[in-house]
């Protein structure tokens, strides 16, 4: 861990003063952060603890709820609101990490976690988005992690992160507070950006730029599925995931919202899917062309292979329960 | 008044089954329960020493070549960073267990990515981490092999052997299979990583580390070192996990110890987690070719047990896959083979059972495989290939309880409920049972101890065996207990000090039966001097007291002073004229998620023998972790290495996934009564490690019969059995 | 730079570096050693402690951002000598080997309880709005992030429920 000079703030117009600057960091919960500290993965110069801010309520906001950025993953997956409206949520935090991280896990953090590609931890290694520019020894290494469908030459990490699938498909928006004290919203699907040429940027969130919260609309389905597969029974990372908002109209599905998890740089997800699904009367053929639809661009790299097919059953069988009333 | 023996005869003297303590077996609480449940046991890194400096490892980030330049500068003086070392005494490799002197040395010459090359010694240890990570460093490279299967293999004609004709054996068997298995690396990965304290004291080294074979690891640190081993004293009263990797002194060790010199203060050095995986024994990964074949009425006629595993170029140790295949199964006609690849990979060395592990493991798969070509239940098949002495040496065996913890084991698993592969189905669930056969070798060891009868009546036990989570403080305790007649917190034991007489060290699951029978000689000859002051030729001991006659005497004060004895064990003509192994059977039953391919492990059960069991309590606790080890090989463990560099990718606990809580059932552990006179003067064998010797195939048969899927390339990830599940 | 931090109900002043982590403070700064360390990466449980009633990974955070916090280590929970609930049921049941992971276990353990007292759900509750039932199943996925490599789990589970039902009996 490179030295730091350490500042806490006490709100967030002092966060946003004390975050100015290039090798500003605001720490949360930390988890992520400390972890690629000590490995010298990442390496700011000063820190700004926002663990002070008011920000770790929860609230409703209109029909929906608005998640303060400090908001624990504990806590959000324990809210009787949540719970009740939005299982898909608990059940894809409670899948996620263990006990004690998730005591400690932020909203705003969990959102912004980086990859957990081998090759991006290693700084002996080189990686175009810890050091862009030096190539991406994933490809032609070791893949189980990678991405098979919007990496790009540059690199094919993906994001791990499973409450972000979960508020994708959930429709969330994320409120986000600029150096000059506006607040603005940002679609979930539009907060992500591809890696193209430049991986090392991830999001849309400008520099020194404050999460304050997440905001979640009424879910417009009460069919739910969290959908996680990995490698042991708990406490790992999602091979593939996926999140189902499903609402039923008579036996037609009336809505349908899906994400994925593990298989991409971002929470993925694919609008045509979720059209193709609208307005039908649920079957296996639908299902099996949701999810030709969904991977038709997908791409394995030896290694991962294994989740085309993987991502492909865990579609249509979550499609199954979500259409047959098994949700969670 | 020592008392020494050798095992030339054996020990028909049931002697601590009529003694009248009755606490020897029980399952007693450890006596270092206490203080570990309260964070109160002392691990090596958490000695408070005035002055205390911190050093981390600097790792080599190429696979082979020279150092040809490290930039100290760049990072002495700065942020408290006190000195950077790079000695040429420093290890290229840990030790091999028993190795009794330093393994290579001179980090300059690469030999695998990751190795250490360096030192960074700084005043707080977050200076040293950044000062490691942050140094710059020029490397010569040279070629290099990754690749396990590009290489030509190196085939030690010693380790080669064959008797009658495999080949005819197989063309005209009724039932043969001719079958592969692969396992992948494993890392030992104890919860403690290693870490040493060194300080001196002129010319005398004191060092607090986490090892398991002290008298060996001695030897090891002051030739590493270059002194006299009469100057090296090491500690390791706790030690938190070792399954091998501490067997071995380690890169920390002797890295400390050389800073502490140049420096003139103490210094602690601690793998971190990411070393720990990089630099310390890796399990090889094994190729293994079976054939095996039986008559019609399914007699076995061939074993051919043929493999192929990696080591650094020199590197003396190779995983010794085959170690039970001579005496594991009948057969006249049998082959075996080891083939050594060299690669530039992380050193192999023992992990949890080196040898039968995988060994046993995989041939439980092949066995599952031609008992079914045969039509034979698999328990059935095993009990009916049981041979009746050593079929490669024709040696009797000391004492056999395969078949009875077979048929055990059977009952009590409820074995008679398995179906035909793929008939059960629960929701998503598709359920399966599979069994395998433990088998390990055992060894009784050179050890000593001593024991003192304090005036006041209490017990001291002292030897510089280790802990290791084995439960050695409290089968000491039991035995020295049973043998004086002393309630069992009367005994007090002190373990891993260098100054005390050696022991065998933690390694090969000899560790109880020999640390054991050594506690047990010196507190016979202790007894003999209790009859001497009693004038008596026999005595009871009991409750702290002697019992002669119509006399009873209180042990308090029976003598002026202490009365201390040395027992010294070593194993003789038994173990060479007889053929000695533990033996258990698995038993389990699976979830296999006809979705996503992944497998849990709904039951397991193991019934095991391995002589007189000293506490049932840790015993049990022992098979229950060995286990565990075979559901982590079974289902999730391996060591991923890049194509290109061979270094290690998954160097965490977040991607080298051990099992988790969740991952294990209540494992259900039964142990059978059991003495082999030839194994140990207390009749005890080994049980460390039995537990993991074939438990891994028990799972993977299991797989089978739950959805039909033969993996045959572990772990059985859930890629391996969805390549295979229908639609 | 300077913290106070409240352990086990006790004041502490900390000098030390910002980079320390509460782990290394309680470690390597305060002699409290009962936290252990086997991966520094929130991977492993080893470190668990208790801070303002919730279980957390000491490793994944830093000492200063702690002032104000009451935190409560192994050594706060119990001694040797005189033990809590849960230690006890540990030593019972064996839950542990070599003892490393141990004081992260029955840490965690210790607050895991408090969670299922306050109904929050986990993985493998069927239901999330229900009574919170603690099956073993549910014992051994609150408790997947401890690792133990000695591998007590079963025993471990065994200690947990043991020390559940004597509180709910009490
Ligand atoms: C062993 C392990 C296993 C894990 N398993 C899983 C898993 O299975 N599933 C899963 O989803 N996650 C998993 N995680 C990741 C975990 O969920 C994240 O580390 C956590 O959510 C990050 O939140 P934090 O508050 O600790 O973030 P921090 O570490 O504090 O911050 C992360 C990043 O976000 C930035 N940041 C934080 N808050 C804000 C804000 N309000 N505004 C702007 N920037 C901000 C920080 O500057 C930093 O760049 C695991 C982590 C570990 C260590
Ligand atoms: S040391 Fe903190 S989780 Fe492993
Ligand atoms: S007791 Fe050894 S790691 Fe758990």
């Amino acid at each position: 861990m490179k030295r730091f000079d350490y500042a806490r703030a006490a709100d967030v117009a002092e966060a946003l003063r004390e975050g100015q600057g290039d090798g500003a960091a605001f720490i949360a919960g930390g988890t992520n952060l400390l972890d690629l500290m000590k490995l010298r993965v990442l390496t700011p110069d000063r820190l700004v603890d926002i663990n002070r801010l008011a920000l770790g309520g929860i609230e409703r906001d209109g029909d929906g709820l608005r998640i303060g950025a400090l908001v624990t993953n504990s806590d959000l997956a324990a809210d009787e609101t949540v719970r009740r409206d939005y299982p898909v949520l608990s059940r894809a935090l409670l899948a996620g990490a263990s006990g004690q991280l998730r005591n400690k896990a932020t909203t705003g953090g969990n959102l912004l976690q980086r990859t957990r590609c081998y090759y991006f931890y290693d700084i002996a290694m080189p990686c175009n988005k810890r050091d862009p520019g030096s190539g991406c020894q994933a490809r032609g290494g070791v893949t189980r992690l990678h991405a098979i469908l919007g990496g790009s030459d540059k690199c094919i990490a993906t994001h791990p992160s499973d409450m972000a699938v979960a508020m994708l498909a959930l429709k969330a928006e994320v409120e986000v507070e600029g150096t000059d004290g506006a607040r603005r919203r940002v679609p979930l699907d539009d907060f992500y950006v591809p890696p193209g040429d430049t991986p090392q940027v991830e999001t849309v969130l400008g520099a020194g730029e404050l999460i304050t919260a997440v905001i979640l609309p009424l879910p417009a389905g009460d069919r739910q599925i969290y959908a996680k597969v990995r490698d042991r029974a708990s406490y790992a990372f999602a091979l593939v995931s996926c999140a189902a908002v499903i609402g039923m109209d008579g036996d037609r599905i009336g809505h349908a919202a899906l994400a994925f998890g593990g298989i991409a740089p971002r929470p993925w997800r694919n609008a045509e899917v979720d059209g193709l699904l609208t307005g039908q009367a649920p079957s296996d053929d639908l299902f099996r062309r949701a999810a030709d639809l969904l991977l038709a661009d997908a791409k394995g790299h030896g290694g991962n292979d294994f989740k085309i097919p993987l991502a492909r059953r865990v579609l249509i069988d979550t499609l199954r329960k979500a259409t047959r009333g098994d949700a969670a | 008044m020592n008392k020494h023996l050798k095992m030339d005869r054996p020990a028909t003297e049931r002697f601590l089954d009529e003694t009248a303590q009755n606490v020897l077996g029980t399952p007693m609480d450890r006596p270092d329960g206490p203080a570990k449940a309260a964070g109160q046991a002392t691990y090596a890194h958490e000695w408070q020493i005035e002055g205390l400096c911190h050093g981390v490892l600097v790792r080599a980030t190429i696979p082979a070549g020279r150092v040809a330049r490290i930039d100290a500068d760049a990072v002495t003086g700065r942020d408290g960073v006190l000195r950077v070392i790079s000695d040429p005494r420093m290890l290229r490799v840990p030790a091999q267990g028993g190795a009794n002197e330093a393994p290579d040395q001179g980090p300059d010459e690469v030999a695998y990515l990751g190795q250490p090359i360096a030192l960074v010694v700084a005043e707080t240890f977050e200076a040293a981490r950044d000062g490691a990570l942050a140094l710059p460093v020029e490397y010569d490279p040279a070629d290099f092999t990754v690749d396990p299967d590009a290489v030509e293999p190196e085939v030690p004609k010693k380790k080669q052997a064959s008797q009658g004709d495999l080949e005819a054996a197989m063309r005209e068997a009724a039932h043969s299979v001719d079958v592969t298995y692969t396992t992948p690396g494993h890392n030992s990965a104890a919860m403690e990583p290693h870490a040493a304290i060194a300080v001196w004291n002129g010319d005398d080294l004191l060092l607090r580390g986490s090892y398991q074979m002290l008298k060996y690891n001695r030897n090891e640190l002051a030739d590493a070192v270059g002194i006299d081993p009469a100057h090296v004293r090491i500690l390791s009263p706790y030690v938190g996990g070792g399954f091998g990797s501490k067997l071995g002194i380690t890169h920390e060790a002797v890295a400390a110890a050389l800073a502490s010199k140049e420096l003139g203060r103490p210094v602690s050095v601690t793998l971190s987690r990411q070393q720990v995986f990089e630099t310390t024994m890796r399990r090889s990964e094994t190729r293994q070719r079976f054939r095996l074949a039986c008559d019609a009425e399914g007699r076995m006629t061939a074993v051919g047990h043929e493999v192929l595993v990696s080591q650094l170029p020199g590197q003396q140790f190779s995983e010794p896959v085959t170690q039970a295949t001579p005496f594991a199964y009948a057969g006249p006609n049998r082959v075996i083979g080891h083939r050594i690849a060299r690669v530039n990979r992380t050193c192999a060395g023992s992990v949890r059972a080196p040898g039968e592990a995988v060994g046993i493991t995989a041939m439980e798969n092949a066995m599952d495989e031609l008992a079914e070509a045969a039509g034979i239940d698999p328990v059935q098949f095993r009990i009916l290939n049981i041979p009746e002495k050593d079929p490669t040496s024709g040696k009797p065996f000391s004492s056999h309880t395969l078949e009875r913890a077979l048929r055990e084991g059977a009952e009590r698993f409820g074995w008679s409920e398995r179906r035909a592969p793929g008939q059960r189905r629960e929701g998503d669930w598709l359920i399966g049972m599979g069994m395998a056969s433990a088998i390990r070798v055992n060894i009784l060891a050179e050890a000593k101890a001593r024991v003192t009868l304090e005036p006041d009546g209490r017990v001291l036990v002292e030897t510089d065996m280790t802990d290791i989570g084995t439960g050695t403080y409290s089968i000491l305790t039991q035995v020295a207990s049973e043998t004086l007649g002393v309630s069992t917190d009367r005994v007090r034991v002190r373990l891993g000090d260098t100054d005390l007489p050696p022991g065998p060290g933690s390694g090969g699951s000899w560790g109880a039966a020999s640390s054991g029978s050594a506690v047990y000689l010196a507190a016979r000859a202790v007894r003999d001097r209790i009859a001497e002051a009693m004038g008596a030729d026999e005595v009871t001991l009991k409750d702290g007291h002697a019992i002669a006659g119509n006399r009873r005497v209180d042990l308090a004060g029976l003598f002026d002073g202490p009365v201390t004895a040395e027992g010294h064990v070593e194993p003789g003509k038994t173990m060479k004229e007889t053929r000695q192994s533990s033996f258990g059977a698995y038993f389990c039953e699976v979830a296999v998620n006809a979705v996503t391919g992944e497998t849990r492990v709904r039951r397991m059960h193991g019934t095991f023998a391995a002589g007189r069991i000293l506490n049932a309590k840790t015993a049990s606790s022992q098979c229950l972790g060995g286990m565990t080890f075979g559901i982590g090989m079974a289902l999730t463990e391996e060591l991923l290495h890049d194509p290109r560099d061979g270094h290690i990718v998954n160097r965490d606990l977040a991607e080298y996934h051990l099992p988790v809580n969740a991952d294990v059932p209540q494992i259900d552990v039964v142990l059978l009564e059991e003495r082999d006179d030839y194994a140990s003067p207390i009749q005890a064998k080994g049980i460390g490690e039995l537990g993991i010797c074939g438990a891994a195939g028990a799972v993977t048969n299991a797989i089978y019969n739950a959805c039909g899927v033969r993996v045959r390339d572990y772990p059985a990830t859930l890629d391996k059995v969805l390549a295979v599940l229908p639609d | 730079m300077r913290t106070e931090l409240t352990i086990n109900g006790a004041t502490h002043a900390l000098e030390a570096d910002a980079r320390t982590t509460l782990l290394d403070a309680l470690r390597d700064h305060l002699g409290l050693t009962g936290s252990k360390k086997g991966c520094d990466h929130g991977q492993c449980g080893a470190c668990t402690v208790i801070v303002n009633g919730r279980r957390i990974n000491a490793c994944l955070t830093l000492a200063c951002m702690h002032d104000g916090d009451e935190i409560v280590t192994i050594e706060g929970l119990g001694t040797a000598e005189a033990p809590s609930e849960m230690q006890r049921a540990f030593v019972a049941h064996d839950g542990y080997q070599c003892g490393y992971c141990t004081p992260g276990q029955i840490c965690s353990a210790t607050a895991m309880l408090d969670e299922v007292a306050q109904g929050w759900p986990s993985h493998v509750s069927d239901d999330l709005t229900g009574e919170m039932d603690l099956s073993d199943a549910e014992i051994s996925e609150r408790m997947s992030g401890n690792l133990c490599r000695c591998a007590a789990y079963p025993n471990i589970v065994d200690a947990i429920r043991a020390t559940a039902r004597k509180e709910a009996a009490e």
